[in-house]
C-alpha cells in the first residue's frame, strides 16, 4: 500500500481579482521508501501542494490519505497524533529559524513539544544524537543561526525534522539557497537519511538536475496541475508534454560538447485566476491547435501500463510526427 | 594578442575594514577583456565576485570598502586613485591630494558609468525605482548622458523597450506590474540604453526560472552580438557560462584559482576547486548514486591564511601546499592555474618527457 495517496487535492485561495487555482486537481500515489519530484516554475503551486499536503493550510476539496487514514477531515487532535509523523524541510535556511534560540533549542523544540523526552537530562542526549546524525559538530550546540553558514543551518532544519522520527517529509527547495558544493553536501546527507531511516520524501525543487538525481518519480506541474508523472529516467528519455519538454532543454548544461537545440518557450507563466477551461499551457505551446484551447485534456497513462501519465491532447501526434522525422 | 584592450584590471586588491577585522574580499586580481568579448567570472557566495565587479564601476561604498592596491584601465582611462592613502590620519597634505584625485576621478566616472560601462544587477525586483514609470527609468539614463530632449528620450526608450521585446504601451506602467522575467528584461534595457561598450552583469538570471532564464540569456547573446558589447558575467552556474561565455575565471577567497577559454576550464580543468565544483554537480546525463562534494567551507575572508587559501579542502594537499601562496601559472597558452601540486606535476611531466626524448 502507498504511504500517501492524493486524491483530486484542490487548492483554492480567495483574492481581490477572483479564485486563484494555486492547486487544482493533483492526484497521485507515494511509495514507502521512495521519493517524489515535484518541478516547475515559481507561481506553479508546488510548495502550496507541498504545504496543503500536510495541513499547514486546509486543502479546497480532495482528499489527503496517510498510512491508509485520510488526514484531510481529521479532527485538530487526531491529526496532531498524525503530523509527528510527516515534517517539513524549508527552502530559506536564513529565514526559518528562529534568530534567538541556540542551536540546541532549536533542534530540541519539536521533542518538547510532543513531550518525547523524559528529562532534561535524556533531552539533551537527544539532541545531541540528531546533531550528530545531521553531521553537526557539538560544539555548535550553544550557538545562534547567524553565526552558522547556509549548509549548516539547513542542517539544523533538517535535524528539526528528523527529531521526532518521521516517515514522511517534505522538501521544499532544502538546497536552492545553497552553494554547489554545499549543495551537494546536503543532498549526500538527504539521501543517506533516506537509506538508513527508511524515509519517504517529496522533494519539491526547480533544478532539473537536482531532481533527477534524487527522484525515484517526478511530477511536471504547471499552473497549479501535474502535466506529466513518470519514473525519473523515463521523464529524461520519454518527454512527452510540450511543457516537460521546454522546461527540459531550457536547463544549462555545463558542457561545452553536444551542445543541443533549446526550445524557447514564448511569453510567460499565464495567471492562475480564474483560469479559462482549457489547457493551461495551450498560449505557450508550440504545438496547440484549436482544440487545445476549447477543452480541458485529461490526465492519462500514456501507453497502457506505462505508469507514465501526461495531460495533453496531442501527446499520440506528436509521438507519431517525431518517429516519422527520426526515421 | 597585439588588438587593443578595453578594459585591463592589475593586481587589484580591496579590503572592507571594519572596527573589529579586515575582511580581504579581493587579492591581486589581474585580467583583461578585449572589446566584445564575454568573460564569465565563477564563484561561490563571498568568494569576492560582486566587489570585482563593482570596483570597476567605481561603486564600492566606502567606507568600509578600500582599494588598498591595483589599476584598472578601461580604454586607457585609470580609474582608481593612483595616490596611495596615506597610512597616517594626520598626514593632511597627501589626505586632501588623494581627496582632489578621488573628486576628479568621480567626474569622469560619472562620465562613463552608464554610458560606456553599465551594470546589471542580480535582483530586477530591488534593481528598479517602485514609483516611476519603467519607461522614465530607461529614458532618464539617456537623458542624461546623451543631452537629447525629453521627447526624444522617450521615444529612444521606446525603441529599447521594443528591443528587449516588451510593447512600447507598456512604457507608463511601474516596475510591480510586471513579472520577474519582464523587470530583468527592463533593466536589461536600461544596460543597453546608451549602447555601452562593456556591460557588467552581476547573476543577471539566478532570480528567474529556467525558461525564463533561456529566454533572457539567448536575447542577451542576440543583443551582444548586436551592438558587439563586451561583457563581465558574474555567476555561480556553469551551466550559464558554457551558454554564452567566450572566457571563464574561476574564483575562491577573493582570489583568480583557474583561468582560461571555455575548453580550458571545461574539457581540462586542473585546480582541484574547479574539479571539486564539477563534481559537485549533478549530472543529467550520467547516472551518479552519490555526488562528491568539496567538503569543509571557504575560509573567512577575516582570516585568511598565508598559504594556499583552498589548502584545508584539498584533496592534493601536501606539506609544500602550506609554505607559501602558490602564483598563478600559465599551465598552457592561456590556460592559468594557481595550484602548487598540478604545476609541480606538470614540470615533472615535461622534464620526464624531455629525459625520455
Amino acid at each position: 500500500m502507498s504511504l500517501l495517496e492524493v486524491k483530486n487535492l484542490k487548492k483554492y485561495f480567495n483574492t481581490p481579482g477572483g479564485m486563484l487555482h494555486a492547486v487544482d486537481d493533483v492526484t497521485f500515489n507515494i511509495e514507502r521508501g521512495h521519493t517524489v519530484g515535484v518541478v516547475g516554475e515559481s507561481g506553479c503551486g508546488k510548495s502550496t501542494l507541498g504545504k496543503t499536503l500536510i495541513r499547514m493550510t486546509d486543502a479546497t476539496s480532495g482528499e489527503v490519505y496517510f498510512d491508509g487514514q485520510e488526514i484531510t477531515g481529521m479532527s485538530q487532535k487526531d491529526y496532531k497524533k498524525m503530523r509527528m509523523r510527516m515534517q517539513m524541510i524549508f527552502q530559506d535556511p536564513y529565514a526559518s529559524l528562529d534568530p534567538r534560540m541556540s542551536v540546541s533549542a532549536l533542534i530540541a523544540e519539536p521533542i518538547k513539544t510532543y513531550k518525547l523526552a523524559k528529562s532534561k537530562h535524556d533531552l539533551d542526549k537527544m539532541v545531541l544524537e540528531l546533531m550528530d546524525t545531521v553531521g553537526l559538530a557539538r560544539r555548535l550546540a550553544g550557538v545562534y543561526p547567524h553565526e552558522l553558514d547556509g549548509g549548516r543551518r539547513q542542517r539544523i532544519g533538517i535535524a528539526r525534522a528528523l527529531s521526532l522520527s518521521p516517515e514522511f517529509i517534505v522538501c521544499d527547495e532544502p538546497v536552492s539557497a545553497l552553494d554547489v558544493s554545499i549543495q551537494a553536501q546536503i543532498l549526500n546527507l538527504l539521501m543517506d537519511l533516506q537509506e538508513e531511516k527508511k524515509l519517504t520524501y517529496i522533494f519539491i525543487t526547480h533544478d532539473m538536475s537536482v531532481v533527477k538525481h534524487i527522484s525515484d518519480e517526478i511530477c511536471v506541474m504547471y499552473l497549479g496541475q501535474v502535466v506529466e508523472k513518470c519514473g525519473s529516467n523515463e521523464l529524461f528519455h520519454n518527454t512527452l508534454h510540450p511543457y516537460s519538454q521546454a522546461l527540459l532543454s531550457a536547463i544549462p548544461v555545463p558542457s561545452i560538447h553536444n551542445r543541443k537545440e533549446r526550445i524557447i518557450l514564448k511569453g510567460e507563466i499565464t495567471s492562475p485566476i480564474n483560469p479559462k477551461p482549457c489547457c493551461r499551457f495551450a498560449a505557450r505551446c508550440n504545438y496547440a491547435t484549436e482544440k487545445c484551447f476549447e477543452s480541458e485534456p485529461e490526465f492519462r497513462e500514456y501507453g497502457e501500463g506505462s505508469n507514465h501519465f501526461v495531460k495533453c491532447h496531442r501527446v499520440e501526434e506528436l509521438q507519431a510526427e517525431k518517429a516519422k522525422t527520426a526515421n | 594578442m597585439s588588438e587593443k584592450k578595453l578594459l585591463e584590471v592589475k593586481d587589484l586588491v580591496v579590503h572592507y575594514e571594519t572596527d573589529e577585522a579586515v575582511t580581504e574580499a579581493v587579492n591581486n586580481v589581474s585580467f583583461d577583456l578585449a572589446p566584445g568579448e564575454i568573460l564569465g567570472v565563477v564563484g561561490e557566495t563571498g568568494a569576492g565576485k560582486t566587489t570585482i565587479g563593482m570596483s570597476i564601476m567605481g561603486l564600492l561604498p566606502k567606507p568600509p570598502a578600500h582599494v588598498i592596491q591595483g589599476s584598472i584601465k578601461f580604454e586607457g582611462q585609470e580609474l582608481l586613485a593612483e595616490s596611495p592613502e596615506p597610512k597616517n590620519f594626520f598626514d593632511f597634505a597627501k589626505k586632501g591630494h588623494r581627496k582632489r584625485e578621488e573628486r576628479h576621478l568621480e567626474k569622469v566616472l560619472r562620465t562613463i558609468r552608464g554610458k560606456k560601462i553599465t551594470m546589471m544587477f542580480q535582483d530586477p525586483m530591488t534593481a528598479l525605482n517602485p514609483v516611476i514609470y519603467v519607461g522614465e527609468q530607461i529614458a532618464e539614463v539617456i537623458r542624461i548622458h546623451e543631452k537629447c530632449s525629453a521627447s526624444e528620450a522617450e521615444r529612444r526608450a521606446c525603441d529599447m523597450l521594443e528591443m528587449v521585446g516588451i510593447p512600447a504601451a507598456r512604457y507608463k506602467e511601474y516596475p510591480h506590474q510586471f513579472s520577474g522575467g519582464m523587470k530583468q528584461r527592463v533593466v536589461i534595457a536600461i544596460a543597453l540604453a546608451c549602447r555601452p561598450d562593456l556591460i557588467i552583469a552581476d547573476e543577471p538570471t539566478t532570480a528567474l526560472d529556467v525558461t525564463i532564464q533561456a529566454q533572457v540569456l539567448q536575447m542577451m547573446k542576440e543583443l551582444q552580438k548586436q551592438l558587439g558589447t563586451a561583457m563581465i558575467f558574474i555567476t555561480h552556474d556553469f551551466g550559464v557560462v558554457a551558454e554564452i561565455c567566450d572566457k571563464c575565471m574561476v574564483v575562491y577567497a577573493g582570489e583568480i584559482v583557474e583561468s582560461g577559454n571555455l575548453t580550458h576550464i571545461f574539457d581540462n580543468p586542473m585546480h582541484p576547486y574547479t574539479k571539486g565544483l564539477f563534481d559537485s554537480l549533478p549530472n543529467l546525463e550520467v547516472d551518479t548514486d552519490r555526488l562528491t562534494p568539496i567538503h569543509g567551507l571557504m575560509p573567512n575572508p577575516m582570516d585568511l591564511p598565508e598559504y594556499c587559501s583552498f589548502y584545508d579542502r584539498c584533496g592534493l594537499a601536501c606539506d609544500d601546499c602550506k609554505k607559501c601562496n602558490p602564483k598563478l601559472v600559465e599551465v598552457e597558452p592561456g590556460h592559468m592555474v594557481r595550484c602548487g601540486v598540478v604545476t609541480k606535476d606538470l614540470k615533472k611531466a615535461a622534464s620526464g618527457q624531455k629525459a625520455e626524448v
